[in-house]
């Protein structure tokens, strides 16, 4: 008997080390195809915005100098810099460079005022217009101006800090793959909190360790891999797609059954584009298929009524047992 | 007669202590509301002594299958297949009507034969194959980072997770069962006090 048990013990274990391995390969072939799909967008704007890319797509750049009358290898400012691959998969794939920026920088030397150029806000353009009513940009503005970021650094702070309009692209409305989703947005956060050369522009604070910071969370690295930072530092508004009221630090949540329940935190936030349909009967049938899984928040509302009413039956029959006990044993007195 | 040598009895008090915390915190963990977070010992507690608990109770396992690996005591777990459903529908039989006739047990405990064989089938059902699945998957949960991730398109932390909840389940069943079953000796609590003496009474089933 004892050696079937362990005979049965060893193949469940063969068979969990397959599945792993099959399941590896399967994601790195949706990952593979999607990357294909990004790269086949052909702008209409290619060749004029391809005059930019010339000097600003890379670090450096060459130019013939006048005065010089010679060919000259220049370094390009980081900041300057527009990463060609990453713009034609972005939001503002299919824009032209002088949609946004004065159509006078075609003239080489761009001419000095151009540096005074006003950039444009999100909501310059979002803000006040139909076609993207449904998204709520001035909810979004009248949220990021209470958030932490704006009431410490209204200055240096601007929408671009977190949304790079040369890269940045909606994931979380999109995405088949909640863990790419929450992987990109994450990174948009340690951009400046894990990078203290970024973050000290903004601050005069001491230079943070976000591990040690987060000490406390158990399982520390599947938490980051599985939620956004903004799940638990932003106040979330249903109103909105994502919440942009970024809350100060001791008002974070810190309990864990704010997640960890039946009314997650998680349904308002960062599961909130699953449809209705797969989220019937609660936390358990949305999150099935995103292979994402919240102890306290997973429940199968059948297996629970199954399982009191087994309990239930045990009770009763030990019930009816002592009854019969207790009789047998007057009549024997 | 004595039947319960020291190891098996401190194993047993050591399962026991640890099955009820694990029970405890594992609801506390499952059922914690939104709005009741300090819910039966609370979420945070509960994840930390279930984890504590649960590394004892595994190196408690050990020590069990090794007891029964190198001692005597794996003998009472070994089923024979001859008979086996006459007899257990024999002891069922007693249990719902021969112990109210006043028949006598149709098996009764010897140095041979601790258990009935009804108690040898759940016993081995809970030992060999309910709390090794409970380990397994629980250990899965512990390090949700070596637990597959999809198992037939499905999350395989759901189902490490339905696994462990299941077992679990069954298993603080099969703990309330087992508790009212050791009433049924010659006196309710004598079963008990042999489970702390070592010495399992004659006249006692």
């Amino acid at each position: 008997m004892k050696l079937s048990i362990f005979r049965i013990l060893f193949i469940f274990s063969l068979v969990s080390i397959s599945s792993a391995a099959s399941s590896a390969g399967f994601r790195f072939k949706t990952e593979g195809s999607k990357v294909q799909d990004a790269i086949s967008f052909v702008s209409p704007y290619a060749e004029d915005n391809q005059r930019c890319f010339k000097c600003h797509g890379q670090e450096k750049y060459e130019y013939t100098n006048a005065t010089l009358g010679r060919q000259v290898r220049a370094l390009m400012c980081s900041e300057r810099i527009v990463r060609k691959a990453e713009f034609y998969q972005s939001n503002h794939k299919s824009f032209s460079c002088t949609d946004c920026h004065s159509s006078e920088y075609v003239n080489f030397p761009h001419p000095g005022e151009l540096r005074m150029e006003q950039k444009f806000n999100c909501i310059d353009c979002h803000g006040g217009d139909e076609k993207f009513a449904q998204y709520h940009f001035e909810e979004i503005d009248s949220e990021y101006r209470q958030s932490t970021h704006f009431k410490l650094e209204s200055d240096g702070f601007t929408c671009w800090k977190c949304h790079n309009p040369h890269s940045y692209k909606i994931t979380v409305r999109n995405s088949e793959n909640l863990k790419e989703t929450i992987a990109y947005d994450n990174a948009i956060c340690l951009n400046c909190h894990s990078d203290f050369s970024k973050f000290q522009l903004l601050t005069d604070k001491a230079e943070m360790n976000i591990i040690q910071k987060h000490d406390w969370l158990p399982n520390q690295s599947v938490h980051f891999a599985n939620v956004r930072c903004i799940e638990c530092h932003t106040k979330v508004n249903n109103n909105i797609p994502v919440s942009h009221q970024i809350r100060p630090k001791g008002e974070a949540v810190k309990l864990c059954n704010e997640c960890h329940s039946k009314n997650s935190l998680l349904m308002a936030s960062l599961y909130k584009f699953e449809s209705k349909e797969q989220r019937r009967d609660g936390f358990f049938n949305g999150i099935i298929l995103n292979g994402s899984y919240v102890i306290g928040a997973n429940r199968n509302e059948y297996l629970n009524l199954l399982s009191l009413v087994i309990f239930a039956g045990v009770i009763v029959v030990i019930v009816i047992h002592i009854i019969f006990r207790i009789r047998k044993s007057k009549k024997t007195k | 007669m004595y039947l319960y040598p020291k190891w098996i009895r401190l194993w047993h008090v050591l399962n026991a202590v640890l099955f009820i915390v694990l029970i405890v915190t594992g609801i506390s963990m499952q059922y914690t509301g939104k709005e009741n977070s300090s819910y039966m010992v609370g979420f945070a507690k509960a994840v930390k002594w279930h984890n504590f608990a649960a590394v004892l109770l595994t190196l408690n396992y050990i020590i069990f299958v090794t007891g029964n690996i190198f001692t005597s005591n794996g003998r009472y777990y070994n089923i024979s297949k001859e008979n086996f459903f006459r007899e257990l529908i024999s002891q069922l039989k007693y249990y719902s009507l021969g112990m109210f006739r006043g028949e006598k047990h149709p098996f009764p405990v010897t140095e041979e034969r601790k258990f009935n064989p009804l108690q040898k089938v759940t016993y081995v059902l809970a030992m060999y194959v309910a709390v090794p699945l409970l380990i397994i998957s629980g250990i899965g949960l512990l390090l949700p980072e070596i637990t597959i991730t999809r198992f037939f398109g499905v999350s395989g932390l759901i189902l490490t997770d339905i696994l462990h909840i299941t077992m679990g389940f069954f298993l603080s069943v099969f703990m309330v069962i087992h508790i009212y079953t050791c009433t049924l000796g010659a006196k309710p609590t004598s079963l008990f006090w042999g489970m702390i003496s070592g010495y399992h009474r004659d006249d006692d089933h």
